[in-house]
């Protein structure tokens, strides 16, 4: 028996697409989790990223952030909040988010800071309003570069959230933590696969979202 | 308060290892697979700085296999390797190695075609001028990748806890589960921060050492590009 048996038997037992360890339950809540803990990373880094990008402030601070947030377990977060804050949705948000906005700010302040300034004086000289100049002219050249941002960002979140089914969250990491369990490779490893094509899927999402969403002029760059 | 600390460091003895044994695990753990990426990693650059087609297919296998949850990776895994440090070290080493290409490509690449042409013209062979000019300006590069490889290494190591205890730091989070000892997870959570951020400021050390030429510190670093574009 290899890997591919494993799955095929996972996928083709009908026990696992029904009731509330079924596969599109699971499927629901970890891509509801991500949502969740990317919107709420997105609130908070994009704003913060665009007008720190857009006034050229707080780079180094920002950079700070970022080392940071890197340097945090996300693991070892995860299971510090649930030990604080006992089981549930907000000890697993925390950790989510925490390590969500760090990515989306930093390169969201990146991708503001490398818009070339010429289009920027222009738009300046000609009598834009700073907000203006900001949503009209800074954010559709940085837009590929914040949208990598999000994209490494809900990456980051689909991954953490699969090892947050050990704090006992629902979502695809349940079939690899419980199946580790019970010794049941079969689960295991069919998890694994759900997981890593959400991974993809995401990637795939935003690719599409950079085709559709970037200025053609910008993208032929 | 002398009790916390006792408590603190009190690693449990079916871990098998002191506090300070942890740490050596996991720093071997994490660094040997960012290692074994750089190795692998810098002729797989060359490789795309020499044939240009080749860049956009790796890094689209690379963007692909950086967005695999490492947990997925982990146990796929289990079925070749066991339940072994090998099992968490592979993935690591994949991912490292995903981070540095484009680091080094990028790095290389900056080398200005001038200082290529200078370098030719005072009789360097290909390989004397890659290992001369070309690698030592793309050290700022390279270490930036380095950096980004390390610290989410050494986060990740935690993560092999999961399949059997092979997390090193991490398994004190198991411990602090089943021995109700919460101290532990703060052990587990504040050593390897400490670790990653003591690991990426020798890293940002070893960049300074080896590139004298450049201003010290990141912050101006951050300005060279502004002030090329106020030349241009």
């Amino acid at each position: 028996m290899n890997v591919l048996n494993f799955v095929n038997s996972f996928f083709s037992d009908s026990a696992h697409w029904h009731g509330y360890d079924g596969i599109p339950a699971r499927l629901g809540e970890h891509v509801r989790y991500t949502l969740q803990a990317l919107l709420l990373a997105a609130a908070i880094g994009l704003p913060i990223g665009l007008v720190t990008g857009h006034y050229g402030r707080g780079g180094n601070a920002l950079s700070l952030v970022a080392t940071a947030g890197r340097a945090l377990p996300s693991f070892g977060l995860l299971v510090l909040m649930t030990t604080l804050l006992g089981f549930g949705m907000l000890p697993v948000m925390i950790p989510l988010v925490i390590l969500a906005v760090p990515p989306i700010l930093v390169t969201t302040y990146e991708a503001m800071r490398s818009v070339d300034p010429s289009p920027v004086d222009a738009a300046r000289g000609m009598g834009m309003h700073e907000s203006r100049i900001l949503f009209q002219v800074e954010l559709p050249v940085a837009l590929p570069l914040i949208l990598s941002g999000l994209r490494s960002a809900a990456i980051q979140i689909v991954s953490t959230a699969t090892i947050a089914a050990y704090v006992s969250l629902g979502g695809l990491g349940r079939y690899i933590v419980d199946g580790l369990y019970q010794r049941n490779y079969e689960k295991v490893v069919g998890g694994a696969t759900l997981v890593a094509v959400l991974a993809l899927v995401t990637l795939a999402l935003f690719w599409a979202v950079a085709r559709t969403a970037v200025s053609p002029g910008v993208r032929r760059r | 308060m002398s009790g916390f600390l006792h408590d603190f460091f009190d690693i449990p003895s079916d871990l098998q290892h002191s506090w300070l044994g942890l740490i050596g695990l996991h720093l071997r753990e994490a660094l040997l697979p960012v290692a074994a990426g750089l190795l692998l990693a810098l002729p797989i650059a060359q490789l795309c700085v020499r044939f240009r087609w080749l860049y956009p297919p790796v890094l689209g296998v690379t963007t692909v296999l950086y967005a695999i949850p490492s947990l997925a990776f982990f146990v796929v895994l289990i079925d070749y390797t066991g339940q072994t440090e090998l099992t968490v070290m592979i993935p690591l080493a994949v991912y490292s190695l995903v981070v540095l290409v484009p680091a080094i490509v990028d790095g290389v690449r900056s080398v200005s075609e001038e200082t290529l042409a200078a370098a030719t013209a005072m009789g360097f062979g290909p390989v004397r001028r890659y290992f001369q000019v070309q690698l030592p300006i793309a050290v700022p590069a390279i270490i930036a990748g380095l950096r980004v490889a390390t610290v989410s290494s050494i986060s990740l190591v935690s993560v092999g806890m999961l399949i059997g205890n092979q997390g090193a730091l991490g398994n004190l989070l198991h411990d602090a589960q089943i021995y109700n000892r919460p101290e532990l997870t703060w052990n587990s959570v504040i050593t390897t921060a400490l670790l990653a951020i003591l690991v990426d400021a020798l890293l940002v050390l070893v960049r300074v050492l080896l590139t004298p030429w450049m201003p010290s510190g990141t912050a101006r670093r951050k300005q060279a590009p502004a002030l090329e574009d106020a030349a241009r």
